[in-house]
């Protein structure tokens, strides 16, 4: 079965992948050695390495990646719109700024799961601003348009919080918040974010059957028995708590929610359903690769995530606005 | 003596020479000695609140009454601030206006210009730097040989201070975002002082740069001095909170404080803390 093939192929290469990252960074380790004080503790700082260091990124660059790539196939699914991107149309932002005001305001110091819950309210906020300004029967137009007017107010609202900061270090990072890294995270944040991530791809799963009704439209759907405004509630809910909590972690990462269901959907043959856990793996893969690459090019600098995702993903994101140029003008 | 009085408080062990210095130098009579005096610069503040004559100096800068940067906070409560903006500085009618290299440089340009004189202290990076930093100060106001008394006192008790260490623990220092002091700062220099010998220099770091989390974890250090935290929130400084920098580095250190950040004599006071961190080590 080719589906079953590309599932099978996603997974060897996320784990893979996987496998790279923990061997990669600045200390420089053998391969064989890296992987032996993972498994077994020598005692030594090798083992302090692999197991608080490199682990966590990896960990998270995988549930980051896949809560992006999930959200995106589930938002472009219900919304019957190949632009619609995490990233792009704010939600990203938004949490970003949730996450901002926890962390400057001391909620996320007060309370372990202050910093989530609050990216999660962010990014709650920017989806139902999304589904009311462009719903289903919005045009790429509205829908792009009303994405740039939030992305737009959440990055700003977060440069001002960051440059309100008494903190002198706080201004130096709106590029972390707008663009996303994972260096060093540590096992704190694996703790606090990943929960949430999880509990976000257990609502979108459910909308499979929704989604794939919808392809028929609105009325088909709700004659095949879809309930249209609880498979919104769950998409809205599902998004804010998968994007929410990665930003919380990683930043804003955009085009991982763009071009991994582009490249995938000929794959899974158009069906959305297929699309999401397709997507959801493709997104672990790419944010792997892409944490992979910031650390081979320019080991030295923090070089951010979104950089290269965005140097992948805005050709592609140009080529899309190209072929719908027609329903935009 | 308003602000020796503070400074004696501040240097409880350079009473003796700080007033008796104060004291013993009048006034050199004569054009070049500077009566109005402004101080644009963190570190040409301290060090004019350590030289000046009384009401030589009229204003400092708004960071020397910053805790957090200054050592001299608490002195600096007695002048009138500036925020290193020309129009300010100028309507104070100074007859000189000490500066860094780096600061406010637009400013003190504009002031030249004007025809106030301006005088440029580079940052010290070394020990020696700041020597030279005091009697350069002391030249520029007329205070030389309170300065003299002040740089022999430095010299005397930086030689009491520099360790005989028979062994030499590996210390790193680790300031927001990874950056690590190597040997050729001021910083590196207060670490060897102390009896430390420093990573970042290991790895070849000699002037400073970031240092990744993993390296600094595989060079074992003895030792990881971070640095003071600011208040609020930042990446930069979440990187302390790491675990792995709880089970790799030895000891909790001290943490850099205002006492490193300019070549003032009060970088002895960092070299003493340090000190007593690696003799707390070897006790270990």
């Amino acid at each position: 079965m080719r589906f079953g093939a590309l599932i099978g192929g996603l997974t060897a290469l996320t784990v893979a992948l996987f496998a790279v990252s923990l061997v990669t960074g600045p200390a420089r380790t053998g391969v064989g050695a890296g992987l032996a004080a993972l498994l077994r503790d020598d005692g030594g700082p090798l083992t302090l390495v692999m197991r608080e260091i490199r682990l966590p990124r990896a960990i998270l660059a995988v549930m980051v990646g896949a809560s992006l790539g999930l959200a995106g196939a589930a938002m472009q699914g219900y919304l019957r719109n190949p632009l619609a991107e995490p990233g792009l149309i704010g939600v990203s932002g938004s949490a970003a700024l949730g996450a901002v005001l926890a962390i400057q305001t001391g909620l996320a110091a007060a309370i372990p799961l202050g910093l989530p819950v609050a990216a999660l309210t962010g990014a709650a906020m920017a989806v139902l601003l999304i589904l009311a300004l462009a719903g289903p029967r919005g045009t790429s137009l509205t829908l792009i348009l009303a994405g740039i007017a939030i992305s737009a107010l959440a990055g700003a609202l977060t440069s001002l919080v960051l440059n309100l900061s008494p903190n002198p270090f706080a201004a130096n990072e709106i590029v972390f918040w707008m663009m996303g890294s994972l260096a060093d995270r540590s096992f704190t944040h694996v703790w606090i974010a990943p929960p949430f991530m999880a509990l976000g791809w257990g609502m979108l799963a459910t909308l499979g059957r929704g989604i794939d009704a919808l392809t028929l439209g609105e009325d088909a759907a709700e004659a095949m028995g879809i309930r249209l405004s609880r498979l919104r509630l769950t998409l809205i809910g599902g998004t804010a708590a998968a994007v929410g909590a990665a930003t919380a972690v990683a930043g804003a990462i955009g085009f991982v929610g763009l071009v991994v269901p582009h490249i995938l959907r000929p794959l899974v043959g158009a069906q959305p359903s297929r699309l999401l856990p397709a997507s959801a793996l493709g997104g672990a893969v790419m944010v792997l690769a892409a944490d992979i690459a910031v650390r081979v090019v320019l080991p030295e600098r923090d070089l951010k995530l979104g950089v290269l995702t965005a140097l992948v993903g805005a050709p592609l994101f140009l080529h899309l606005i190209y072929k719908t140029r027609r329903e935009i003008a | 003596m308003r602000a020796g009085r503070h400074i004696a408080g501040w240097l409880g062990r350079w009473r003796p020479g700080l007033m008796a210095a104060l004291f013993a130098a009048p006034l050199t009579a004569g054009a070049e000695v500077p009566g109005r005096v402004v101080s644009m610069n963190l570190c040409t503040d301290q060090l004019a609140m350590l030289l000046a004559d009384e009401d030589q100096l009229i204003s400092v800068s708004h960071l020397a009454r910053d805790e957090r940067s200054s050592a001299m906070a608490e002195v600096a409560e007695d002048y009138p601030i500036n925020h290193g903006r020309a129009e300010e500085v100028f309507l104070l009618a100074p007859d000189l206006v000490v500066t860094g290299v780096f600061s406010a440089a637009v400013a003190s340009e504009m002031l030249e210009r004007l025809g106030v004189r301006v005088v440029r202290f580079s940052p010290a990076s070394s020990l020696e730097d700041v020597r030279a930093h005091i009697l350069r100060m002391g030249a520029v106001l007329g205070r030389e040989e309170a300065a003299a008394a002040m740089a022999a006192r430095f010299d005397a008790d930086l030689a009491r201070l520099r360790a005989e260490a028979a062994v030499r623990p590996r210390a790193a220092l680790y300031a927001p975002n990874g950056y690590s002091s190597g040997d050729r700062t001021l910083a590196g220099e207060i670490l060897a002082a102390a009896g430390f010998d420093n990573i970042a220099a290991e790895i070849g770091f000699s002037a400073g740069g970031i240092l990744p989390m993993e390296v600094l974890m595989m060079a074992q250090p003895d030792l990881v001095v971070t640095s003071e935290r600011f208040p609020a929130a930042s990446r930069a400084e979440e990187l302390f909170d790491h675990p792995a920098l709880d089970g790799g580095a030895g000891g909790t250190a001290p943490r850099t404080s205002h006492d490193w950040v300019c070549g003032t004599p009060f970088v002895l006071r960092a070299v003493a803390e340090m000190a007593e961190a690696r003799r707390a080590l070897e006790g270990q």
